[in-house]
């Protein structure tokens, strides 16, 4: 007779074994280095895979299970949202720009970690380290897809968010957050880890994400609020996993950390200038502020991160040099970018303002040190000529750097009133940079940033008018073919907010859900 | 240093002079005055005379600010890559020894921006 006998469940470190280094295998007849082609390039040298500690004890069935539920909780919030007109619950319709940049400038990169993660995952011979790629390129394209549905609310109503991943391929600053992560994902799987899950996902992330998410809490967007605590979990992830990715590639080989710190250096800095964008969010697109960047920068980088390095330093490595750089540019980076967003307002696909008095106040307040003697004069000259219907919309395009091809609005390092300039002859040519650490970062691997696409230089080329477009003609407006070119509507999508569609609905349809008109 | 790859990596510049259809690439930035929030990039013939290039480019890319019309441009003080440089007004771009992507500043004594602010 047959006895029935319980299957005995496996237990939760048996089951992680069999479902993830239990579905690895040692070829026998290709060779490792044919199937992982990728590995030895870089120069890190990685003696034993299995010396790799998973940082989440996370096997595939549970991260569906887990993630299905999270995802059927934010949607009912998103539809609630959409059902009962949250739009018109935020502070006021300046707040809608940041949203315009997150979806243009952010989101699109979510997708493109979605790929490098992917890539990596695949390049690497240890199961544990393919696992967690695995998971988190699968977070990046969930995040990619719930960001254009929280945001697509938006499109609905506002400007500029019509066509975002191709003005993401297109717009001049949008080449910013783009080159970025081109430059990531054309690096090694190496180089990419510590670029993207190390420098960018966990000494940086706390400067981009919470400042956005804590942004919309505190501007009454509960849809992308909610996007943002929904995303908290695989965050928290990723920071474990790139913290365990530095750990593990120090401790494999002394060899390998110098090469790991001229990528943290490199990262560092690259990352950095990308979150250019994010202090002039924080200091002038939010209407009700969170705190100031230069706060978020003392808090997030230089005490969280100050701690991290101290610890890192056991494995030999230090705080990135360009942190002392860093350190004085916080008083001007929010402003010196907003500048630059307001000369080039009218090729942008989103408004730009003036700050009011209070807010210049507030500014004063948060930057004593610089905001009243260098920027509030431009900006209550901007404001008169503004008034007088003279509005300053610069016209002429501005030269960039070649490395993080941001324009060269950046001051040299404790001379805020002089423009930094430096440059580099590479094969008879010229090349010029932002900064010191972009200039290094360039000399390092000419090779590869010779091909910037940058977007000064092609809209010149002619690369950027649509198609059948002739700029010889008499009288050819340059600036209207771009902005065809870039699916944006002159007169609609960009210039001030002040004399927006945006702005002018926004009153309205709050007027009818508040007063009797 | 050269990039890590696995196979060989060389490419072509992407910005090369002969990309721009006879033109040619002028970096140009006014010191002391950051309301232009960077220099600015203008494709001219390498035949434009460079007085020429201050009296019509450089007249609408800088001339919002009230400063520029009370420019003394006798007294201007010129640089080339951070080195003085003196242009001669009625030579070209070419003859004046500007080549493509060169940058030149220009500083204006006695005049540094809105309120001195260097705006």
């Amino acid at each position: 007779m047959d006895m029935q006998v319980a299957k005995k469940k496996l237990g939760l470190k048996e089951r992680y074994a069999v479902m993830t280094r239990g579905l690895d295998w040692t070829p026998s007849y290709q060779k490792m280095e044919d199937i992982y082609p990728y590995m030895a390039y870089e120069g890190i040298k990685i003696h034993d895979w299995d010396k790799w500690e998973d940082p989440f004890r996370l096997t595939m069935d549970s991260y569906w299970k887990y993630q299905a539920e999270k995802e059927r909780k934010l949607y009912a919030i998103i539809d609630a949202f959409a059902q009962n007109n949250g739009h018109l619950n935020v502070t006021d319709a300046r707040y809608i720009n940041t949203l315009k940049l997150f979806i243009s400038g952010i989101s699109p990169l979510e997708y493109v970690a979605h790929r490098g993660f992917a890539h990596a995952g695949r390049a690497f011979p240890g199961a544990g380290p393919r696992v967690a790629c695995l998971m988190q390129s699968l977070d990046e394209i969930r995040h990619a897809q719930t960001q254009v549905h929280a945001i697509s609310n938006y499109n609905k109503y506002y400007n500029g968010m019509h066509d975002f991943h191709h003005m993401h391929d297109r717009v001049w600053f949008l080449s910013v957050p783009k080159s970025f992560f081109d430059d990531a994902i054309t690096a090694g799987p190496f180089e990419f880890m510590v670029s993207i899950g190390f420098s960018f996902e966990y000494v940086l992330t706390n400067l981009l994400f919470v400042p956005f998410v804590s942004g919309a809490a505190y501007n009454g967007d509960m849809g992308t609020m909610t996007f943002g605590f929904s995303a908290q979990s695989d965050e928290a992830r990723h920071m474990t996993l790139g913290l365990e990715v530095i750990k593990f590639i120090l401790e494999q080989d002394p060899a390998n950390v110098p090469i790991v710190q001229r990528w943290i250096d490199k990262w560092t800095w690259r990352g950095y200038r990308v979150l250019t964008l994010v202090a002039m969010m924080m200091d002038y697109m939010l209407p009700k502020r969170t705190m100031s960047w230069k706060e978020a920068w003392e808090v997030y980088f230089e005490e969280n991160g100050g701690a991290l390095f101290k610890d890192l330093a056991r494995y030999g490595i230090t705080m990135p040099k360009c942190a002392e750089q860093i350190a004085l540019e916080k008083d001007h980076l929010s402003h010196q970018a907003w500048s630059t967003f307001y000369n080039y307002a009218a090729a942008a696909n989103f408004h730009t303002w003036m700050p009011d008095e209070d807010e210049m106040t507030w500014l004063s307040s948060k930057y004593p040190e610089s905001f009243d003697k260098l920027y509030r004069p431009r900006y209550e000259f901007w404001r008169e000529q503004a008034a007088k219907g003279n509005r300053f919309y610069s016209k002429t395009l501005p030269m960039l750097c070649q490395t993080c091809q941001i324009p060269m609005v950046f001051t040299e390092p404790g001379e805020p009133t002089k423009i930094c300039y430096r440059e580099v002859d590479y094969k008879g040519d010229k090349y010029h940079f932002c900064s010191d650490p972009c200039k290094q970062i360039f000399e390092h691997e000419p090779e590869k940033y010779i091909q910037a696409w940058l977007p000064v230089q092609q809209i010149y080329q002619g690369n950027c008018f649509p198609e059948g477009t002739d700029p010889t003609v008499e009288g050819f407006d340059a600036l209207a073919a771009v902005l065809k070119y870039y699916n944006l509507e002159n007169g609609r999508d960009n210039l001030d907010f002040d004399i927006s569609e945006d702005k002018k609905n926004f009153a309205e349809w709050r007027g009818q859900a508040t007063k009797n008109i | 240093m050269a990039v890590a790859a696995v196979s060989k990596y060389e490419f072509a510049a992407a910005d090369s002079q002969d990309k721009f259809h006879g033109a040619q690439l002028l970096f140009i930035g006014w010191e002391d005055h950051l309301l232009f929030c960077a220099p600015f990039a203008f494709p001219f013939p390498p035949a434009m005379r460079f007085g020429d290039v201050v009296a019509g480019p450089m007249q609408a890319a800088f001339g919002y600010h009230p400063d520029f019309a009370q420019i003394d441009w006798a007294k201007v003080e010129w640089l080339k890559s951070g080195k003085p440089f003196a242009p001669d007004f009625d030579k070209s771009l070419a003859e004046n020894g500007l080549r493509h992507k060169d940058v030149i500043r220009f500083r204006t004594p006695g005049l540094n921006g809105i309120k001195g602010s260097c705006s």
